[in-house]
This record gives C-alpha cells, structure tokens and sequence, in this order.
C-alpha cells in the first residue's frame, strides 16, 4: 500500500472505527507525502522533533491545508474593532509572539500563577454532576445506557460553560452547530460527494451562525461584565494587557468546543477500551490508584485528537532523511505516533500499568493542550465515579458507531448493557 | 558448550550472589545518594545498605532554599524529598565519613566507627565556598547559602528587615537571592568581581541581559569590584562593607554567594583521583584511582563527580545540576550490580533552571564549552528568548529567558553536534541573529596548584602520588 492510498483509506469514514491499520501502514514511511503535498507525520521520534521545531508554523494563513477559520461574520470595520473578526485567529493556528501573548492572556483566568485554585475548585461540582447524571439514569430504571450521551457529554459541555461563563441553556444550539461543523471538516474522499459537499456547505453555515452566536456574548459581557472566563478576558487587564476583542472570539469558541468535545471523546473510549479488555474494568475498579496511568494509556491507544492539520513548513526541513519542501503543509498525526512499536513497546495493547508513557494524547511543545489539567481532573472523577457504581457493565455493539471526523475522533454512541447502579 | 555455559552460569551466580548478600556503602545523603539507594533496591539489590551523611537530616531538595523557602513561602525544614520507594537502609546521619580505606575496603568515621562495604558510592557533594576571612565570616548576619539549616537561618535574617542585604558573587544563587530581597521589599548590593552576573555559566552577552534585569528590579548591582572587608559593630554584627573601589556602606546582612568547593577531603590518602576537580570517574560513574586507573568497586555520582562527556571532546566534567545527580545515581547504582556487559553509560545532556526577577531560566548544554552566541528567537528586550552556544561551527549549548518550550530543540541539535548557528526560525525572529563571541572568562586561568606528583623510574613502580600541604 502506498502512502497515498493508506491516506486515503485512513480519511474514509467506514474505516473511522479502526484507524489503525492505515496508521500503520502510514508509518513505513515516517514522514510521506501524500495528496495535495501534505507531508503526514506517523513516526514518535519525527513527530516530537516537527512539533518542537521553530521552522514548523501553526499560523493557517500560511497552510494550504489548514482548517480555515469560519467566514466573516461580519464586515470588518476600522471603527470598531469588536466587528474585526475576519481576520484573527485562535492560538492554536497561531504563532509567537502572538500565540504566546494570546495564551498567557488566556491563562491567566484559568490556571497557575495567576489563577491556580480554578480547577481544584471544580471538584466537588464535577463529583455532583457525575453522580447526579447517574442518578437519573438509575431513575429510568433501564438496564442500556448510552454512555456518550447519557455521561460523557453531559459532564464536559456542562463543565466548560461553567468555566467560561457560556449559559448552559445555549447548549442545544451550539451543540448542532458544532456537530454540523465537525461533520463537515472532512478530508477524506467523500467530501467530494453530492452529501459531501452539502456537508460542506452546512458546515460553513453552522460555523458562521456559532461565530456570530460568540460574538454576540463577548458584545454582552463588553456591556455587562459576568461570571467567567470571557467575561475577564473581555473586561479584565493582565500584565498584557486585555486581549484584542477581535482575538477573544475565535479563541473563545476554541476554549468552548476543544473544551468539550476532546473529553467526551476520551470518557467514553475509557469505558470502551475498559470493557474491551476483560479484567481491566475489575482491575481499576479494586485498584483506583492506577486510574490516573489508565487514562493516559487510553489517550494514547484512542485520542481525542488524532491529528491536528494547523502546521507548515518554513523552510526546507530535513527529517530522517526526508526534505519536506518550504511551503508545504504537514499534518502530525498524534494518534500514529502513539503506536510507534519504536517508542511504544506492543503499541496495540492496553496496558493500564505502562510506564514510560510520555504519549502525544495532549500534543507536545508550546501548542500542548491548554485545558488538559482540567480535563484530567473530569476524566478521573467521571472513570472513578462510573467504576464504583455502575454494576457489571457490557458492549452491546463492538465497536460502537462513530463520528464522522477523523480529527475529533470519537463514538457518536456508546451503548451498555448494565446489571445496575449503586448509590 | 557445557563450558561455557557452565562459565556463564558461574558468572550469574556470582551476580546473584552479590546482589543478596552484596554490602554498599552510600557517603553523601542527599539527592543522588538518595535515589541511588532506591534505584539499588530497584536493581533488586537485597544485600546490607548503608548511608552516611554528616547532616543530621533526612534527604532534603535544595533547589527551592534559595527560593520558595527565603520567600517565607515554605518552612526550611519543609523541603523533604518525596521517596520513590522504600530503601531498606541503615542511615548513619549527621555522621561525617572522614576516611577511606581501599585496601580493606572501610569508610572511617568522626566517631572512630569503621563501615565495611564490598562497594562504595562517593555522593559527597559539595558545599558552600565560605567567606575567605574567618574573623569577618564568623559576624553575625554572615552568610552562605547551601544546607536547608543556612536557609532557616537566612530566611530569618530577611524576615526580621535588615536595612540592606549585601550580597559578594553574581552567581545563580546570589542571583536568586538578590530576586528574593526585592521581591521582599529588601534594599539590596550585589557585587561582583566580574563585568556583570552570570557571566561563569552563561557568558557577558547573557550576564549584562541578567545585569539589566537586575538593575531594572532595583538591585545595587556593582560589577567589576571586590568586597576587600567586612566590619562588625562591638556585638559582633556585620554593620559595613567596604569594596575594592573604596566605597564603603552600611548592610545588615551579607550573603557569601562564592560557588562551592567539593567535598573530598575526607579521600585524602585513598589514592583516589580526586581533589580540588571532584572525584574523576569514567562516564560509567566507577572512579578512577590516582595513576588514573579504573577501580572496580568504587563509584561516584552527583555533584561531586566528574566525568569525561563524548559531546564535549571527552573532556572531564563537573554538572553541578540536579538532573545529573538523579540520573547519575541511576546509572552508578545499576552499574554496581552489574557486570561489564550490562554497564551504562551516563551521558546527561547538561540542563539546569533558574527563577530570578521574574523570570525562568533554562539552559541545556555546556555554554562555557562554547565562545560563540545568537539570539535564535523571541525578544531580548522583553526577556522572552532564546540563545544558543557554538564552538568552530558546531551548537554546543542553548539557553532560554521564558521560552523553555523550545528547550527540546536545541537540546536534539546538541545532542546531534548540529551546525551553529542554527537555521532562523520560521516567526519570531530576533532583531539580530548574527552570533558574536559568548564572553566567557578564559578557563585558563589557575585556579589550584597540582597537588599530584609522578614517582618511580622503574615500569613496574612508576606511578602517581598525592602531595597534600602544598596548597
């Protein structure tokens, strides 16, 4: 199998379950070119190298692959700076000395130095949250449930709006606006289909009405400060002063949508890949200590983002003998490289007590993930909580259906059969 | 066949056998003496372990005594390190080793107490360079700066508002502690006998960017002088300073920040390779005697152990660094339990930190190993950049002012001997990116008298031997 063709078997959706084999394919050639002169990166050690060299840009202006910010919502203006959307971008299709501004600008509402009790101080809500979802579905009485949308979902979307400020009755809308988007973000040979394309198009549509969605709440909280994050980075000076209204937009529906959606991914493939391995659930669940390792292991074997296509190349850059060519776009792909039998030993299997585990579930380098500590903390509590009550737990379907993304790759549901749950 | 196999399990058998009934001796119970005794025991060495050490207390992390600890922010008694696991040891603490005897195979004790070892690690560290008057050392409110009780007792001092704290040496730690007085509100001197701080780890290019730093925090900084004498009042309190440029003020505090002196002396007489340098050793962390012959069955890790680096011509090195006692102590602890095909070798990529001004700090590589320099990225005005180091065209060392995420790129290029300078960065490049010489005080300069003379005329007597007395 050439690159090209395990590329473009990787980017169809039917293989979407099981990515794997393309991955593995891929990697024979580390670094490949394939279509549209997109170098794929599979290999660990070439991956790390790319993410960490200051020749590679994150800046999608400078990408022909890149994912395009959503179109103008609004006519620039000279006048007012919070209609100048257009052109700004998030920090992760970012470089320095902007990226670095933008994130510390970021970072100062949400963790250490300026910020460090945030998160530790979502605890006691996260484990209400959890336990009150679980409470409802013993309340139904089913013995199926839905771990994605039944648990999965419902803790992180709740979680970020709360950090943000973002009201949770919006939730619904924004909701089918970013799955029309992620639905629509497809890079494989079914964009160029008839539904392909109306994808396409209501991808566009639904990314253009959840911009104009952010910007009318970064215009309120400008009016009328409010609880939250955006609120402070609207209204709030840092040693950098306050983020350029025109930047608070797209970073905020980055925090709001990478905020939800990575986590949903890795809840819901930590129950899969637990039950997936029998005796596992049974070893955590007597062993909660190795909790924390186990999620790890499952964001390397299944993450949330498998790649992320932002980069190019500056220059002419020599990896392992290959030259990827100034200008060309390079995709990392973080879930390949986490199966590098090179740096991984039996890459394919779970191990919940792995060490040496330093995987690229969370990206690597200035780029690595922003709300990952919060992340962690849900994951533990939701995998804790779920391990202690939920009783007997079994895949109904193996494997379970699944989004169409290929970037935020998750199950669009995961169904269990279940003997209870206990209080 | 059976031969060999029979070898082979002789051989195995011995490896067994010392590993069960095997007797380490540990000196030096800090850091690396810490995490060897736990990577022994991870080795599955179940024999007798022994570690001395002449503090009376547990082994405790320094890093944070020059910072979190001045600040008020954590007790000085509070910097424990964390155990990776149980070590199952006997600890001989706040019990100095004053002597090794190789052919009997003891550590000599203060007290008069022999301890029998089959190997020894020698993890004695180092300590601080004391204030080179005695008289003037022993006044109140005279400083050094190295054990977790120097802390306590400095931290005390800063605490109770002395009207100005001097502070003699621009190193990291007199850096970090000039940091710490402003941040506590303190008026602060810093002198320096070189033409800014900084300048022995990272060259006058970065020193005079520290200097900057320093003065815009309100730091007294004077380079380029001597402190010549330190008065104290009739109760024996430091009151005054005087400098070799004849100005003269009054401090309350004085902070000897003069680097360290290595902590061999009590090897004088073992015939060992050791002295003003460290205890040399090869990169597999066994010591080399005096004549510079390898022994077998002694090893060397952490601070006070020099070794010869492939990166860097094979020239013998002292790291000073607390990564280089964690991973040296790993690799002297498994290379004692196993035999010569199973050694490793310890070949750190050097790398240090610092928080001062605001500021963190972060360097990989041996700067004084280069004399060359270049900004590479980001902003030497608004102190968010990074440098690297080159020697005849090769980058040898980085460093970075609050740009650390880069650090894992130069650190592949050093470790690849990559050419210098570097290839400019796709953003954020520097205003200038042309190098020009680091600006590092010439290592030629004599530090110690040789205190090891060749004897014998006969082959089989010729040999090395220790002249102490002569310094």
């Amino acid at each position: 199998m050439t690159p090209d063709t395990a590329y473009a078997e990787l980017m169809k959706f039917e293989n979407r379950a099981d990515p794997y084999p393309f991955f593995d394919e891929l990697r024979k050639t580390p670094v490949a070119r394939v279509a549209n002169g997109i170098y794929v990166v599979t290999g660990y050690r070439e991956l790390m190298a790319l993410a960490h060299d200051p020749r590679v840009s994150s800046d999608s202006r400078r990408s022909t692959a890149a994912l395009q910010p959503a179109a103008k919502a609004r006519p620039e203006s000279e006048t007012n700076p919070m209609e100048a959307y257009g052109s700004a971008r998030s920090m992760i299709n970012s470089d320095p000395p902007d990226h670095d501004r933008a994130r510390r600008q970021a970072m100062q509402f949400f963790g250490p130095p300026h910020s460090p009790d945030l998160i530790p101080k979502m605890e006691p809500d996260i484990q209400r949250m959890v336990n009150a979802l679980l409470d409802k579905a013993k309340a139904r009485g089913n013995t199926r449930i839905d771990v994605v949308d039944d648990y999965a979902y419902p803790l992180p979307v709740s979680v970020i709006c709360n950090v943000l400020g973002v009201p949770l009755k919006d939730e619904q809308r924004f909701h089918v606006w970013v799955s029309d988007v992620f639905e629509g973000k497809d890079l494989g040979p079914e964009a160029a289909t008839e539904e392909g394309k109306r994808r396409s198009e209501k991808a566009r549509a639904s990314a253009e009405a959840i911009t104009e969605y952010m910007i009318g709440l970064v215009e309120q909280f400008a009016r009328e400060p409010g609880e939250g994050m955006l609120s402070k980075m609207v209204n709030e000076d840092g040693p950098e002063g306050r983020m350029p209204p025109g930047e608070v937009v797209p970073n905020a529906l980055l925090l709001l949508v990478a905020g939800h959606d990575s986590t949903v991914n890795l809840i819901a493939h930590c129950v899969l890949t637990l039950l997936r391995n029998p005796g596992s659930f049974e070893l955590l669940r007597g062993r909660p200590e190795l909790i924390p390792g186990a999620i790890e292991e499952v964001l390397r074997l299944q993450s949330s983002v498998q790649f992320f296509p932002s980069r190019s190349a500056t220059a002419d850059i020599e990896i392992n003998g290959t030259v990827i060519p100034k200008g060309s776009p390079i995709f990392l792909m973080y879930g390949a490289a986490n199966r590098d039998p090179g740096r991984f030993p039996n890459p394919n299997q779970f191990d919940p007590e792995r060490r040496d585990n330093q995987h690229l579930g969370w990206a690597s380098g200035i780029h690595t993930c922003f709300g990952g500590p919060l992340a962690r903390l849900e994951v533990n509590i939701a995998l804790e909580v779920f391990l202690r009550r939920v009783v007997n737990p079994r895949l109904v379907v193996d494997p379970p259906p699944y989004r169409r993304s290929m970037i935020f790759r998750g199950p669009r549901h995961l169904l269990i059969d279940i003997d209870g749950i206990r209080d | 066949m059976n031969a060999s196999r029979s070898a082979s399990t002789i051989v195995a058998e011995l490896v067994t056998a010392f590993k069960t009934r095997g007797r380490i001796v540990i000196v030096g119970a800090s850091l690396a003496g810490l995490r060897a005794a736990e990577a022994l025991r991870d080795e599955g060495f179940s024999g007798s372990l022994t570690i001395i050490g002449d503090e009376p207390h547990e082994p405790y992390d320094r890093p944070p005594l020059s910072k979190q600890v001045l600040k008020g922010w954590v007790p000085a008694d509070h910097t424990k390190l964390p155990r990776v696991r149980a070590v199952d040891a006997e600890w001989r603490l706040g019990e100095a080793a004053t002597g090794l005897d190789r052919a009997s195979r003891q550590v000599r004790l203060a007290s008069g107490d022999q301890v029998p070892f089959d190997r020894l690690l020698i993890a004695t560290g180092t300590r601080a360079r004391p204030w080179f008057n005695p008289k003037e050392a022993a006044l109140d409110g005279v400083f050094t700066l190295r054990t977790c009780d120097d802390a306590a007792r400095l931290q005390a001092a800063l605490a109770a508002g002395p009207r100005r704290v001097l502070i003699i040496g621009a190193g990291f730690i007199g850096s970090e502690i000039a940091s710490v007085c402003r941040e506590l509100g303190l008026a602060v001197t810093v002198a320096e006998r070189a033409e800014a701080p900084l300048v022995g780890a990272l060259g006058g290019v970065i020193g005079n960017i520290a200097a900057e730093m320093q003065r815009d925090h309100g730091v007294d900084l004077r380079t380029g002088v001597a402190v010549e004498a330190l008065e104290g009042d009739a109760g024996g309190h430091v009151r005054r300073a005087r400098l070799s440029d004849g100005s003269i003020f009054d401090v309350d505090v004085v902070l000897a920040s003069l680097g360290s002196i290595r902590n061999t002396e009590w090897l004088e007489g073992a015939g060992l390779a050791s002295g003003f340098w460290g205890v040399a050793c090869d990169a597999g962390c066994r010591a080399f005697d005096i004549n510079g012959v390898v022994t077998d069955n002694i090893f060397v890790a952490g601070d006070v152990a020099r070794a010869p680096h492939v990166l860097y011509e094979y020239q013998f090195l002292s790291l000073e660094h607390w990564d280089n006692a964690v991973f040296g102590a790993q690799v002297a602890a498994h290379n004692m339990v196993s035999l010569e095909a199973d050694r490793r070798p310890h070949l750190p990529l050097p790398a240090f930190w610092s928080g001062q001004f605001g500021v963190n700090i972060k360097g990989v590589g041996v700067g004084p190993f280069g004399d060359e320099i270049v900004i590479t990225q980001g902003s030497v005005k608004e102190r968010r950049f990074a440098a690297a180091y080159g020697r005849r065209g090769r980058i040898v060392a980085a460093v970075t002012f609050n740009h650390g995420k880069w650090l894992e790129y130069y650190g592949a290029l050093i470790e690849r001997s990559a050419p210098f300078p570097p290839p400019p960065p796709g953003f954020d490049q520097p205003a200038d990116m042309h190098p020009v010489p680091a600006e590092f005080p010439d290592p030629r300069a004599p530090t110690a008298l040789p205190d090891v003379v060749l004897t014998g005329h006969d082959p089989t007597e010729r040999g090395a031997e220790f002249r102490p007395g002569r310094r």
